[in-house]
């Protein structure tokens, strides 16, 4: 037997392949195999003395190279690093260390890293959006990257047909609706009820409707079908398809797109319940907004609005413009304030504004009108009251002359051609707090680019300017509005507003309503709503 | 020292110059002798006339793009000229822009039926300009685009609701002022954190862009026709992972620009005390004068947070220079500024990127 020890005499002499504790084999420059311990023998068994290494091929590969580094490979089941040794005399011992156990744990570690690494992108990217569409997107985008060769979801929302989206193999994402035959294929009936999903060893890929296959996907191998779990329906179905018959899903595979499919669902269902909030919001708020106004009958309205809520779209505060019709000759305009903000009060808005439009009979006689909705909503059991001005208007010839009445409301402003601000000579009682109530309307005639503002007072009240601690009051409002003469009405409303705005910063406001009513510039009017450049008064 | 001669400086500047770089590349020279004709509609506030120019330009063969962005965008561009030089008031300018928007109103041409995907066009919250952004939206609608046109100043989270509703594919966001930055940044940050890309425009970015990139927004176009080529050029890239504004901008820890925004109320007040205290004659001044002195330093102020947001002492030198600019055209010496800066300084003693921005512009202006 061939001494291990070459320079060094000593106790390590002692150290022979036969004692160590795993197989050496030892292999001369030529690539012949010299020794083998019993270890070696017993698992390379084909090896033979002054033969050279018949397997494993991933160590029969490198003898012969001079700077012989560690090589790793498996034999049978088993996995290996072979560290060698330069003998004094060109030999080379192989020391196999067995490392099956350490490699399958650093294996499996890594698949896990992967697919944890895969759930915080899925979950990051489907928390990103509450759109039901895009959610669909993603899933089926993120199955089809990381769990199969395509994918598709369908959601369970519409009778007769499905929404589906489809990510193909080469990672197009199309929008389409399958017919509602689910029972063709099998397990998608069970996953989009919310069943407990249909092992894909019992799922026929044969059996998959065309409508489920992309264009020029080809055959499919292999089926999984997973329900979208939601809260508390089924969120829909996912299906992975993958292409070639030997790449079957596993079970493990199966489970981890069950864990994928959990969330997908849930961002899902958010995203459905947000669109269905969404659309009752729009459905219950759809009377409270201000409305957008145009011109009326050769008279132009414009109005702006801003909440005390910056993010909220309605307040206190309101606006609309009623055009005439055949039991009020008049256009009648109301702007109003309703004690309180937000929406509580925003409902009270949505009161008064039902009760003026059923009362828009009485509109020839102002006093009358407001004493119909005192009484109204002295009825109702309402504790909040309420101002308002309204304004009748109409043509005469190019003017346009207005009945305007102020409730416990700030008079309506009228800025002349020259630019004089004159205030409407109208009073009266705010609604909805005492028995009687009385007013005073006021006549108004306003020549061509003559412009009748009515306003709330957020306006007047709103706190701000550049040392943030003035309010900006009737004389600015006034001066400002001064400057407006000649101006059409949108230009005068984004001007006003724009003031109030800057004047506020990013201070704390009321809710700010502004209308003006302005006699058109010209001869001849614009269009009706802008869009009808034909049209001219006679 | 006043900075306040013109009584129409209460309005905010650079409400123009927007709108207005018009495509070089592929101008119709014809369009040209109608903008012209369109700028005399507007100027005498002639709605109706100003509707039939437009309609005569399209009737004589030019496109419906040219006609929104080379007649009516020059329009708008030289009425926010005509400002500047002092030949139109605020409140003309209003009317102008008015008019020009019943104009885009008007603007019907065939829409194409095709359907390229859903973008959304909004202006930043507190930004008030917002025909540029409409001219945009007609653009990108003449193109073949869904649009949801949101107009001025819309609070990010209405934005972000409505990026979740219509599930939009891009959004466009416009400022024209620079002072919006870092509600521009709060926008781009949280559509992008929804999963949907954003592009900028408006001079608030600067000419060349350079704050859209700082801000990570996805794209900046210089105009609305090239925002629509980019648009047109393919899907614009997935945007980056949810992040914090501070990982965009690191210099901000130093908290000069949350401070220096926090007390620009005060800011003001001991600068007006100042000068007050400087110039004797400005004792005189009566309540408005002094107001006007008053808004003419917090703009001055909002400027100087908004270069410490973006830390670029251009920002805030091109603001002055513009100022100065406005000022000479209403026969005040742009020195007038000086004392003011000279005060902010003072007061901003232990703000060490605060008093390099300051020195920066007392150089260009003096």
């Amino acid at each position: 037997m061939t001494s291990l020890d070459g320079s060094r005499p000593g106790a390590t002499s002692l150290v022979t392949a036969a004692t160590a504790p795993c197989p050496v084999v030892v292999v001369d420059p030529a690539g012949r195999v010299v020794e083998l311990n019993e270890a070696a023998l017993t698992l390379l068994p084909d090896a033979r003395t002054e033969q050279p290494l018949p397997s494993p091929g991933w160590l029969a590969a490198v003898q012969g190279a001079p700077d012989a580094v560690p090589v790793t490979g498996t034999v049978g089941s088993r996995s290996f690093s072979a560290h060698p040794s330069l003998l004094p005399g060109g030999d080379t011992a192989w020391w196999l260390v067995e490392e099956t156990a350490y490699r399958s744990a650093t294996e499996e570690l890594k698949a896990e890293r992967e697919r944890a690494r895969f759930l915080t992108e899925a979950s990051t990217a489907l928390l990103a959006s509450l759109n039901l569409d895009r959610c669909m997107e993603i899933t089926a985008r993120l199955a089809a990257e990381h769990l199969a060769d395509a994918a598709l979801v369908i959601s369970p929302t519409r009778a007769g047909k499905l929404p589906a989206v489809i990510c193909d193999h080469e990672g197009r994402i199309t929008r389409t609706t399958i017919p509602a035959q689910a029972e063709a294929v099998p397990g998608l009936a069970e996953a989009l009820r919310g069943f407990p999903p249909v092992p894909s060893r019992w799922i026929d890929p044969a059996a998959a409707s065309d409508w489920l296959i992309p264009e020029g996907f080809g055959e499919v191998g292999s089926l999984v079908v997973t329900p979208l779990p939601g809260h508390g329906v089924a969120a829909g179905a996912l299906v992975l398809l993958r292409r070639e018959r030997q790449r079957r899903f596993n079970e493990s595979e199966e489970a981890f797109a069950g864990l994928f499919a959990a969330r997908a669902g849930a961002a899902m269902s958010a995203a459905w319940l947000y669109a269905e909030q969404n659309t009752i919001t729009d459905i219950l708020m759809r009377d409270l907004l201000p409305p957008s106004l145009r011109q009326v009958e050769g008279v132009e309205f414009a109005g702006g609005y801003r909440a005390s809520v910056d993010t909220d779209r309605i307040g206190g505060d309101f606006y609309d413009v009623h055009p005439p019709s055949e039991d009020c000759p008049e256009t009648l305009a109301v702007l109003g304030d309703v004690a309180g903000k937000g929406l509580e009060a925003a409902v009270i808005t949505g009161k008064i504004r039902n009760t003026v439009q059923a009362l828009l009979p009485m509109a020839d006689d102002h006093a009358r009108l407001l004493r119909l909705l005192n009484n109204a909503l002295l009825g109702s059991g309402s504790i909040r009251f309420a101002t308002l001005v309204l304004a009748s208007t109409h043509r005469e010839g190019s003017d346009v002359v207005l009945r305007v009445t102020a409730a416990g409301h700030p008079p309506a402003l009228i800025v002349r051609r020259d630019g004089t601000v004159e205030e409407a000579d109208t009073g009266g009682t705010l609604i909805g707090a005492l028995p009687t109530i009385d007013s005073r309307s006021a006549e108004v005639r306003l020549a061509p680019g003559e412009t009748c503002l009515l306003y709330t007072d957020g306006v007047t009240e709103a706190k701000g300017g550049p040392l943030g601690d003035a309010m900006f009051g009737e004389r600015r409002l006034k001066r400002a509005l001064a400057e407006c003469a000649g101006m059409p009405a949108e230009a005068v409303v984004e001007r006003i507003q724009m003031l109030a705005d800057a004047w506020i910063g990013d201070g704390r406001h009321d809710d700010i309503a502004v209308l003006a009513i302005t006699a058109p510039q010209g001869a001849h009017l614009g269009a009706v709503d802008g869009t009808n450049p034909g049209r001219r008064t006679p | 020292m006043t900075t306040t001669a013109a009584s129409d400086r209460d309005e905010e500047p650079a409400r123009h110059h927007i709108g207005s770089r018009l495509a070089s590349a592929r101008r119709d020279e014809r369009a040209v002798a109608w903008a012209d004709k369109l700028w005399s509609s507007v100027r005498a506030a002639d709605e109706h006339s100003a509707l039939d120019v437009v309609g005569s330009a399209l009737a004589a063969g030019l496109d419906a793009e040219t006609v929104l962005l080379e007649v009516i965008g020059a329009v708008q561009h030289r009425v926010g000229a005509e400002w500047a030089a002092n030949r139109l008031s605020v409140v003309e300018e209003h009317a102008a822009t008015a008019i020009n928007d019943r104009v885009i109103a008007a603007l019907s041409a065939d829409r194409p039926t095709t359907f390229l995907g859903r973008v959304t066009v909004a202006c930043v919250d507190k930004e008030w300009h917002a025909l540029p952004a409409r001219l945009l939206a007609e653009t990108l609608r003449l193109r073949g685009w869904q649009v949801g046109y949101l107009g001025a100043q819309v609070p990010t989270a209405h934005l972000v609701s409505h990026v979740h509703r219509t599930g939009a594919d891009t959004v466009c966001l416009s400022a024209a002022l620079s002072t919006r930055l870092p509600m521009a940044h709060a926008a781009i940050t949280a559509v992008q954190a929804v999963g949907t890309p954003v592009m900028v425009g408006g001079l608030a970015f600067g000419a060349d862009g350079r704050w859209a990139r700082q801000l990570g927004a996805d794209a900046w176009a210089p105009e609305a026709r090239a925002a629509a080529d980019r648009l047109a050029a393919g899907p614009l890239p997935r945007p980056r992972a949810p992040h914090q504004a501070i990982d965009d901008l690191p210099h901000l820890s130093d908290q000069e620009f949350t401070l220096v925004t926090r007390t620009s109320r005060t800011l003001v007040r001991e600068t007006l005390q100042g000068l007050e205290q400087r110039f004797p004659a400005m004792r005189g001044y009566d309540d408005d004068q002094r107001e006007r002195t008053a808004e003419d330093l917090a703009h001055i102020v909002e400027f100087l947070a908004a270069a410490l947001y973006v830390d670029d002492e251009d920002l805030f030198t091109h603001f002055l220079t513009w100022t100065g600019e406005i000022l000479t055209a209403r026969s005040v010496p742009a020195r007038s500024l000086l004392p003011a800066l000279d005060l902010l300084a003072e007061q901003l003693r232990d703000f060490p990127r605060a008093r390099a921005i300051i020195a920066a512009a007392r150089e260009t202006l003096a």
